[in-house]
């Protein structure tokens, strides 16, 4: 009986095996899987990509995850080394894993042979698609390019009598405020608690990079930077512009921004803006649409846009947001080339023309140099000038152990008003130190 | 012609036994499976993360692990943040255990007696803990919203703006946090300390009262000796889960301001995925939680064991 029943279990173990391990003929490529975070960019791509299937046959399918799992679902994938989608688009500061981890296949041929480089702006070429920076190493086709800008309340900022008060208080016009300094004065006027209206609405969100990003467009602007050319950080990170531009940042947020904004990413601060809280918020331009969009914004009509203001000795930054599309470095041949098929497709001007009309964010750069692109929405102006001064999170492997004791720090200092400046930045100095250390980029 | 009239029902058993399996086979054909599903999905990963605990390893970076010994253990224990997590999460465990006992044990006092209504008082006040902790996360943020929760309305029903941003300050968040597991596990220890008193046999009181003996005095010689097992165990499972903490921190300030309600469980996500993917320590931390956990219930388990008299 017990030789019976070994036998049995023996017959579940290969049907399981087999179900395991057996694996289809390799048969021609009809559909290909781009996996995006879930939001409408990703909705505009799968729109365009019918015209693909149209031309080839092939069937795309976006498959989209929720931002706060994107990350996680793709690093799943790259653990297994599985093959549940053929290319991801992925956020810049994954490029160094991608690249150094064998999880991405290298596009520098492919992009070079057919001149795909020089479509895209040099910026977005730089931060999407080259690593190690500056090598000419390419590893993905910038996709969605974007960088947070400013959307404003156009009736406030021109009705005369706020002007006329603004000019008696400060001495100069009402208008887009061109350096931090003056944009931190307009937020100050229009903050009025009483009247539930504040001044500007921050990104302050501990999870990921939210306050990183909004951070280092004054971080940057103010002369600030994660570290030199030698990865050394003390006097770059813990500069005195770099500790001017945290407490601008910090009094931002208390003077000016609504309350209960102590977690606030991209969602809250749109919500703070069509509530009729915010005169201004800060923002990826690829959240913006919600804004244009007088069924999802009352003041639609009245929203206006601009980029990021200048330091005080005239740098001017914009954090980088967008990704690039890679391919998946464990698929078969047959996909990986009907993978580079895709993007070079993709990659065409007439391709990235109508990308851009249904809303997508190309870095081609006939098409960000065009009327048409202009015309397609009020924002757009300011995302084209924004993404010639745009700057990136370091995107070294090393980042994801980085990201979160700068974000802790910030947080600390920025919400919980917990020490100063300089010692915020000084502690991630301190917690970055050995992580640079281990990782032999310093002694 | 005997023998094989006795040979054909010999033949049919055997048949017969061929057709059913014997009660031993049975059993390990149920048991096999089982015990090598439990190999799989519980004994090797625990295993094979204490072994992945002793080396410099990334789940994500395409490389064998590299055994660096008590390394990821000293690094964990020498990093300053780290003790950090394990304060915050000690403070957390002790502030809402604590009320969770005491709101709790109160509550199953009052719905002791019986009156009309109180089974369906008793089921509403279970809800909370039916609903999932990032749903309860998500709603009590909204209620805490200094714009327009019904929070700080309570607080200050003239201006809810002017009152306290509960999640925007270190310690008031901490309290947030609290309040709302309070709010969601009292249900679940008043459900067991109710049960505790209502199989407190009647003889005890009605002998105390003979005696002349004071409400007081009934409370602390009956009651709460009778209930104290089972209170206790209700606080064991409550430590264990205040320790494991993670979910609701994260719906409701997803650890901050800064550092101060990350709890080690969130630590250790962060360090095990996020970006991290230190899956090496990762496992390190884990273990570290576990030996506490373990530590903490033996405790717990001694202490009610010497309540049963073992």
């Amino acid at each position: 009986m017990f030789k019976k029943s070994l036998f049995l279990l023996a017959i579940i173990a290969l049907v399981v095996a087999s179900v395991f391990v057996g694996s289809p003929a390799r048969a021609a490529v009809t559909e290909l899987k781009i996996i995006w975070a879930q939001w409408a960019p990703a909705d505009f791509l799968q729109t365009l990509v019918q015209d693909y299937e149209t031309k080839t046959g092939i069937k795309v399918t976006v498959i989209q995850e929720p931002w706060g799992t994107f990350g996680d679902r793709v690093a799943a994938e790259w653990a297994a080394n599985g093959d549940a989608f053929d290319m991801v688009i992925g956020d810049s500061q994954w490029l160094g894993q991608g690249a150094t981890q064998g999880h991405y296949v290298e596009l520098t041929e492919f992009m070079t042979a057919r001149g795909i480089e020089k479509t895209v702006t040099p910026a977005t070429l730089q931060y999407y698609g080259e690593y190690p920076p500056g090598s000419g190493k390419y590893w993905a086709y910038p996709t969605e390019g974007d960088a947070n800008g400013w959307a404003y309340r156009m009736d406030l900022f021109n009705d005369p009598a706020e002007k006329e008060a603004f000019k008696a208080q400060y001495g100069r016009d009402l208008g887009i405020p061109e350096t931090w300094d003056e944009l931190l004065e307009v937020a100050k006027f229009f903050t009025r608690p009483d009247k539930g209206l504040y001044g500007a609405a921050i990104y302050t969100q501990i999870d990921y990079d939210a306050i990183v990003m909004g951070f280092q467009n004054v971080f940057f602007s103010y002369g600030g930077d994660w570290y030199d050319e030698n990865f050394n950080m003390e006097g770059v990170l813990n500069s005195e512009g770099a500790v001017k531009a945290l407490e601008l940042y910090r009094e931002l947020y208390t003077c000016c921004s609504p309350p209960g904004l102590s977690n606030a990413f991209f969602q809250e601060t749109n919500d703070a803006f069509t509530s009729g809280q915010a005169a201004m918020i800060m923002n990826y331009f690829a959240f913006f649409p919600a804004l244009a969009n007088s069924a999802t914004n009352r003041f639609a009509e009245s929203t206006g846009y601009f980029s990021m203001p200048k330091g005080p000795d005239g740098l001017r930054f914009a954090a980088l947001g967008g990704q690039g599309i890679s391919i998946n470095a464990y698929i078969n041949d047959e996909r990986k080339q009907a993978s580079f098929d895709f993007i070079e497709w993709f990659a065409q001007d007439d391709v990235q023309l109508k990308w851009a009309q249904l809303g997508g964010y190309t870095c081609n750069i006939e098409v960000l140099n065009s009327q048409a692109f202009l015309d397609v929405a009020p924002f757009n102006a300011a995302f084209a000038e924004t993404m010639t001064f745009v700057k990136d999170f370091t995107n070294i492997p090393e980042y994801g152990a980085m990201l979160p004791i700068a974000q802790s720090a910030l947080h600390s200092y920025v919400v919980g008003g917990q020490g100063t400046a300089k010692e915020a930045l000084d502690n991630i100095i301190a917690e970055w130190t050995p992580i640079l250390q281990d990782a032999g980029y310093i002694q | 012609m005997t023998a094989l009239t006795q040979a054909a029902p010999t033949q049919a058993k055997q048949r017969a036994q061929r057709r059913h399996m014997s009660d031993g086979a049975l059993v390990r054909l149920f048991i096999f499976p089982t015990l090598i599903i439990l190999i799989l999905w519980n004994v090797f990963p625990l295993f094979y993360s204490l072994y992945l605990s002793f080396t410099r390893y990334s789940v994500i970076a395409n490389r064998a692990p590299e055994w660096i010994g008590f390394s990821n253990y000293t690094a964990i224990l020498s990093r300053p943040t780290f003790w950090q997590s394990f304060a915050t999460t000690g403070v957390y465990a002790l502030l809402s255990v604590g009320l969770q006992t005491v709101l709790g044990f109160s509550l199953a006092m009052l719905l002791r007696q019986k009156f009309k209504g109180s089974g369906f008082i008793t089921t509403l006040t279970l809800i909370p803990m039916m609903l999932s902790p990032v749903v309860v996360g998500m709603f009590w943020k909204l209620i805490y919203n200094p714009s327009y929760g019904i929070f700080n309305f309570l607080l200050n029903p003239t201006n809810p703006r002017l009152a306290t941003d509960m999640l925007a300050n270190p310690v008031s968040a901490m309290l947030a946090v609290v309040i709302v597991d309070v709010w969601m596990w009292t249900p679940f220890v008043m459900l067991l300390c109710l049960s505790g008193l209502n199989a407190i046999p009647d003889y005890l009181y009605e002998a105390a009262a003979i005696d002349r003996a004071s409400a007081w005095f009934q409370f602390r010689r009956i009651t709460l000796p009778q209930v104290a097992p089972l209170l206790l165990i209700a606080v064991l499972f409550r430590t264990i889960e205040a320790i494991k903490a993670f979910d609701l921190m994260m719906g409701l300030t997803g650890g901050g301001p800064g550092k101060s309600t990350e709890t080690v469980s969130i630590a250790l996500y962060r360090l095990a995925f996020s970006g991290q993917f230190n899956t090496g320590q990762a496992s390190a931390l884990a273990y570290i939680v576990l030996i506490i956990i373990i530590c903490i219930s033996n405790v717990y388990i001694r202490y009610l064991n010497k309540l049963r008299g073992e």
